[in-house]
């Protein structure tokens, strides 16, 4: 029998989730085990964008998690997303950054900073999947400095014109709406900065080349070429010079969803690895006998936990309307880094069966990299946590 | 036309089953519970069934308090209402309890159509649906295939030795479904969130005018175990013509599969 305590009020954190959260975990669970990991390592190897995945997750209503229900969304809150995110990278990580970036960088930047035409404009189309979202900050000069950015916009009677080059747009291959930064003047730092609402047709906008990646290959990954790109003054998003504070919110959520891509693919090394170490055997027994072995699956299994305790927690946070920027750094942080570990101790148990492509564990490896360098590098997690540490944030 | 999908909560197919030790039945705790995946093909032709005529789908089971999470499964992906017949009395019945319960419910559902899958994967028995038929005086076709819904009865299609049967059946009806390629759709995250506002109705035994002495098990398992282990595979060794011919001999004369 389990013991219980007397019950006082008041009652601490839940650790259970609610009817709807499993009902959501079992559902996308099922979506990424029978449908998204079959076709995981040909979309891989191929780089092409996953059409058909994309489809499924807005039939099932997975491009729109939190996005009211006049806006074509299911209007649930940041935990179901983090568990949808997770499950999903659990089966295909290239599938995960694309809904995250969808979801968490395109639809919520709109919703939360756009005008009532611009919701209406593009988030029903974002939700249902007629079409893409990306999202563009970065540039072949600014990274981690988002402020230092060169592409430059100016105001010309009823538009503005962009000039500059963006790099690494997650879905951008595939996306019919960007959302990207751009400055009036670097010298006016980050009160300059400026989000636009761009659609692939506008006149001077260019896709460039797709990246050969890594790690989420089969997420679209391009450069974009703004050459005196013109964009109606009513695809401002915000007010002038709200860029950075729209960056920085957005990316606040947007670390969220990283985390949980982290924490799927990093279960998906435990998953298969627990798999593997109690069939393969070696000196007469399944390796999993050996302790060895089994000090890697406790370390990946221990810290996939608490880096999902940590990203709860800030979902958690962000639900309630509270500040979760040290969390969500922290659970990115985290999470990111257990993926990786994750990847190369998976790769080990297996073996040379592990670095070859026979077997899932070297994509989730390269997979897992990607997590510690997007949506904020772990060193610029650990500038933001120490800020809030120092008093500074 | 108002649907009525009766559903059972079983181990879920990839569970590790344990037998119970020194006693019948299975360890039911900490494993995963779902739907029977027949009940799923049953609910899926009820709501297209829904989708082309209109009318309502209700999910019904009878189970402990646990056996909800399949009606909330249920009404995510479609079924407009849910209801649950739980009762102590019920633990340990066996399929004429259930039939009885079941039939009882039905009494106070109104109904055009009661689907069942063919049998609950698990305990494979069957019972259930053909009893239920019975006690409502329904007609009642098994391990139906392709159904559809023309002029006030049932068109069904079922498989059998070598060739097809084609029935049509007036309503009120009953039918027990097969597998067919349509699998039971995903809920989606609006059929999700849309489930919290459709409620569950729990009826006990009472409320169906049931005592505990109508469900009583006249059956009783007596010895639940494990099929034995399968032992290791032999190699032949040889040269490959003997050693097929080898293979040949032990298929036929030890295993006496060929």
């Amino acid at each position: 029998m389990m013991e219980t305590l007397p019950q006082t009020a008041p009652v601490g954190p839940s650790f259970e989730l609610s009817e709807e959260h499993k009902m959501l975990k079992d559902m996308v669970a099922d979506f990424a085990t029978n449908t998204l990991a079959p076709r995981a390592a040909e979309y891989d190897r191929s780089t092409e964008f996953p059409w058909d995945n994309v489809k499924a997750m807005a039939e099932l209503g997975l491009l729109g998690i939190n996005m009211p229900e006049d806006l074509g969304g299911a209007a649930m809150d940041s935990t179901s997303y983090v568990i949808a995110i997770e499950e999903i990278a659990r089966g295909c990580a290239s599938t995960a950054v694309i809904a995250a970036v969808q979801n968490g960088l395109v639809n919520l930047p709109i919703y939360k900073f756009g005008t009532p035409e611009q919701k209406a404009k593009y988030i029903p189309r974002l939700t249902s999947g007629e079409i893409i979202g990306a999202y563009s900050l970065t540039e072949p000069g600014s990274g981690s400095d988002a402020v230092a950015m060169q592409t430059r916009a100016r105001r010309e009677g009823d538009r503005y014109i962009l000039n500059g080059t963006k790099v690494f747009v997650t879905n951008g291959m595939a996306a019919s709406v960007f959302v990207v930064y751009a400055t009036l003047d670097p010298a006016l730092k980050s009160k300059g900065v400026c989000a636009f609402i761009i659609e692939k047709g506008f006149p001077g906008f260019t896709v460039g080349k797709h990246e050969e990646m890594m790690g989420v290959r089969a997420s679209g990954t391009c450069e974009l070429m703004l050459d005196n790109c013109e964009v109606p003054a009513e695809n401002l998003l915000g007010k002038e010079g709200d860029g950075f504070k729209i960056a920085l919110a957005t990316l606040d959520g947007g670390r969220l969803g990283i985390a949980a891509q982290a924490i799927g693919i990093a279960q998906a090394c435990l998953d298969y690895s627990l798999k593997y170490t109690q069939e393969r055997q070696q000196f007469g027994k399944p390796i999993a006998s050996f302790q060895m072995i089994q000090s890697k699956l406790v370390e990946m299994a221990v810290n996939i936990d608490a880096a999902r305790l940590l990203l709860h927690r800030a979902a958690w946070l962000r639900d309630r309307g509270m500040r979760f920027t040290k969390e969500a750094s922290m659970a990115k942080l985290f999470a990111s880094e257990t993926a990786m570990k994750a990847g190369i101790e998976a790769v080990q148990c297996l073996g040379g069966y592990g670095y070859t492509k026979d077997y899932p564990v070297e994509r989730h490896f390269r997979d897992a990299k990607i997590t510690q360098i997007y949506e904020g590098t772990s060193e610029v997690q650990r500038m933001v946590i120490a800020r809030h540490l120092l008093g500074q944030a | 036309m108002n649907i009525i999908v009766c559903v059972k909560q079983v181990p879920d197919t990839e569970a590790r089953i344990k037998c119970k030790d020194g006693a019948n039945g299975i360890v039911r705790d900490g494993i995963k519970l779902c739907m029977s995946p027949y009940d799923e093909f049953a609910l899926e032709a009820a709501l297209r069934l829904k989708e082309q005529h209109g009318g309502t789908v209700t999910v019904l089971a009878v189970g402990p308090d646990r056996a909800k999470e399949v009606l909330k499964t249920g009404l995510a992906v479609g079924a407009d209402k849910a209801v649950l017949v739980s009762d102590a009395s019920l633990a340990g019945t066996d399929g004429r309890g259930v039939a009885v319960t079941l039939a009882a419910a039905l009494k106070k559902l109104p109904h055009d159509l009661v689907l069942f899958g063919k049998k609950a994967v698990g305990v494979d028995r069957g019972q259930v649906g053909p009893q239920v038929a019975h006690r409502l005086d329904l007609p009642f076709v098994s391990q139906a295939g392709e159904l559809a819904h023309e002029n006030g009865a049932m068109r069904v299609v079922r498989e059998i030795e070598g060739g097809q049967e084609h029935f049509e059946v007036a309503l009120p009806a009953m039918l027990s479904v097969d597998k067919t390629a349509n699998e039971l759709r995903k809920a989606s995250l609006k059929g999700i969130m849309g489930a919290k506002s459709k409620p569950i109705q729990a009826w006990s035994l009472s409320d169906l005018g049931l005592s505990a002495a109508d469900v009583a098990p006249r059956l009783q398992v007596v010895h639940t175990e494990h099929p034995p282990q399968r032992g290791a595979g032999r190699i032949i060794d040889g040269e490959a013509v003997a050693a097929a011919r080898e293979l040949v001999r032990l298929l036929r004369e030890e295993a006496k599969v060929i």
